[in-house]
């Protein structure tokens, strides 16, 4: 017989720690990610050509750059879950553990921030029309 | 410490690789492309941004033969990630757990994502894109 509540069971097993939270989260951005993922390169894929002036008129359309956004938004928190995930799963020690979840951490922050900021630049740009 | 050795689960090496093991290492393995070809589109989108310029010499890189390479790769990717991830969306709301249902769920993603890959290249090359 186990001396454990039924509490303390759930809490803190797995390789994370924790992780309902991480694991709804990753669905949710699953399920957001199949319209805006298909649109986004459905759109692209349609566009006359993907020179400079056609794919920047494009991204400029208020719809197109904020769909944009949203991909961008949710592509980063999926994709973060999904690597830290394996990262918890096969790196056992702690200090590697650690030091490769910050390194991660840090680097989809500057790829999605980067994004968004690129996106809000083709959007808000002043063209000579 | 036990005085014997504390018995232990069978190592994975132990199991008879099969379809299920597969398609979900497969499902990691394309989710960590995919996660490089985030950076990718990071890349591009940067590019955009930095002028026509910045996005010509980019442009140059997807086309070269590595560049397409990587993007056919990330294009199967994509599209058996979604197809799987499709196939578990279904699995956690608790629908599909039948062997029949999850061997015929696991051929269509496979399958459907090569022969969808294989279907927008070929049209890019028919259509004179690349």
């Amino acid at each position: 017989m186990s001396l454990r509540s039924p509490l303390g069971k759930v809490l803190g097993t797995g390789s994370a720690g924790h992780g309902t939270g991480q694991w709804w989260a990753q669905r949710v951005s699953a399920v957001a990610l199949i319209p805006l993922a298909l649109w986004f390169f459905y759109s692209l894929l349609v566009l006359p050509s993907l020179d400079f002036v056609v794919v920047q008129t494009w991204l400029a359309v208020p719809r197109n750059g904020f769909l944009a956004a949203l991909l961008v938004a949710a592509l980063t928190q999926h994709s973060y879950l999904g690597t830290i995930e394996v990262v918890e799963d096969y790196v056992h020690r702690n200090a590697m553990k650690l030091s490769i979840l910050l390194l991660l951490r840090f680097a989809y922050v500057l790829s999605g921030g980067a994004s968004l900021y690129a996106i809000l630049r083709v959007a808000f740009a002043i063209r000579a029309s | 410490m036990p005085a014997r050795p504390r018995p232990l689960s069978p190592h994975l090496q132990i199991y008879r690789w099969q379809m299920g093991n597969s398609l979900s290492i497969l499902h990691r393995l394309t989710g960590i492309a995919l996660a490089l070809g985030l950076a990718a589109l990071s890349f591009w989108l940067v590019s955009l941004a930095g002028g026509a310029a910045s996005y010509r010499a980019a442009a140059q890189l997807f086309a070269s033969r590595i560049g397409l390479l990587l993007l056919v790769g990330w294009t199967f990717a994509f599209l058996y990630h979604l197809l799987n991830g499709v196939r578990h969306l279904f699995w956690d709301v608790g629908v599909g757990y039948e062997r029949g249902q999850r061997h015929a769920s696991g051929w269509f993603a496979v399958l459907g994502a090569i022969g969808s890959t294989l279907s927008v290249w070929l049209a890019l090359w028919h259509f004179g894109r690349i």
